[in-house]
């Protein structure tokens, strides 16, 4: 059941290139990030997967394109996982936003745009979420400085 | 027997007036009225509600009544890690209370900032307001809690109250 709507899947929505996997039972695309939006509208409305479960980044700094942006999809009907996966330089790091499809993208990319700097183009609040306005840079790039503190009130004597 | 006809309770009897220096007596008053103000913001607040629940009861040293507002409370009692983003809240929870008052640094976080050493934590939220007691642990144990408001109480207690002092 779940091989055949992996089969699927990937048949459908998997670039020629890029070859599907399937990692700890969880279905892996690799794509563009062009083919975000369509991808994603695809797993929702052909395949059923509606529940949007995570959007985050891993830093490669050495590696270009230098992030990974990674989505999770669930199917609430078939309960799998689908992972998608894509690559974005350092210097435009861009892909649409997923709130038309799922509302809760909304704060998931709010949060992935200020660990990261991924920009989530479409998404019109990126204001920050867990961090706080006049913050300079991205804490979870592997580049910034680990005990760089930048506090709000300043220190006592 | 009425109350009043209790031997030594006659006005004028052994009872009526005792002798005291009147810093010790403010100190004694003082120390028992302990009203906690929890800003519980971490896991330490399980071991807060451990420690000022029966077992432990912090009632016994008069500090077991919390007041949620900063301006009926004299013990700001600091439990769990302070983030930058929080740091200006704890400051003016700390500028609404009336005096007398005392900060509590409940845990390695409130104490030091703990094993956070990042771009989050307050390295320790002496580094914003000041603080009167430090208690250690991750959380503390509540003997330890109580080390330190025994501690504190004693600082209470040693305080001295000028009749006439720089603002009056």
């Amino acid at each position: 059941m779940t091989a055949a709507l992996f089969e699927q899947v990937a048949q459908e929505l998997a670039p020629a290139g890029g070859a599907p996997e399937v990692a700890h039972g969880v279905l892996v695309l690799n794509i563009e990030p062009e083919a975000v939006a369509t991808t994603a509208k695809a797993l929702k409305e052909r395949f059923g997967f509606d529940l949007f479960l995570d959007v985050t980044a891993v830093d490669w700094p050495e590696r270009a394109p230098r992030f990974d942006v990674v989505y999770h999809f669930y199917s609430m009907r078939d309960h799998v996982r689908v992972r998608v996966k894509t690559r974005v330089p350092e210097s435009d790091p861009v892909v649409d936003t997923l709130v038309p499809l799922y509302g809760s993208a909304r704060y998931m990319e709010r949060e992935c745009h200020e660990m990261y700097g991924i920009l989530f183009r479409g998404n019109d609040d990126l204001r920050p979420l867990l961090l706080y306005e006049g913050f300079v840079g991205h804490p979870l790039r592997k580049d910034y400085p680990k005990q760089q503190e930048q506090p709000l009130v300043p220190y006592r004597k | 027997m009425t109350a009043g006809n209790l031997p030594g309770h006659q006005r004028g009897g052994a009872f009526d007036y005792f002798t005291t220096k009147k810093d010790e007596f403010v100190g004694w008053a003082r120390k028992f009225s302990l009203f906690p103000y929890p800003f519980v913001t971490a896991c330490c607040g399980m071991e807060f509600m451990s420690v000022s629940s029966t077992p432990y009861d912090t009632d016994r040293f008069g500090a077991a009544l919390p007041r949620f507002t900063p301006r009926q409370s004299d013990l700001l009692m600091v439990v769990g890690t302070i983030s930058h983003k929080q740091a200006p809240v704890l400051k003016r929870v700390y500028e609404q209370m009336c005096e007398p008052k005392w900060v509590m640094a409940f845990g390695a976080c409130a104490t030091s900032g703990g094993f956070y050493q990042n771009y989050a934590a307050v390295p320790g939220i002496d580094k914003i307001i000041p603080v009167d007691v430090y208690v250690p642990g991750c959380p503390p144990r509540p003997e330890m809690v109580i080390d330190g408001i025994m501690k504190l109480q004693d600082r209470i207690a040693a305080q001295r109250h000028p009749i006439i002092n720089k603002d009056f």
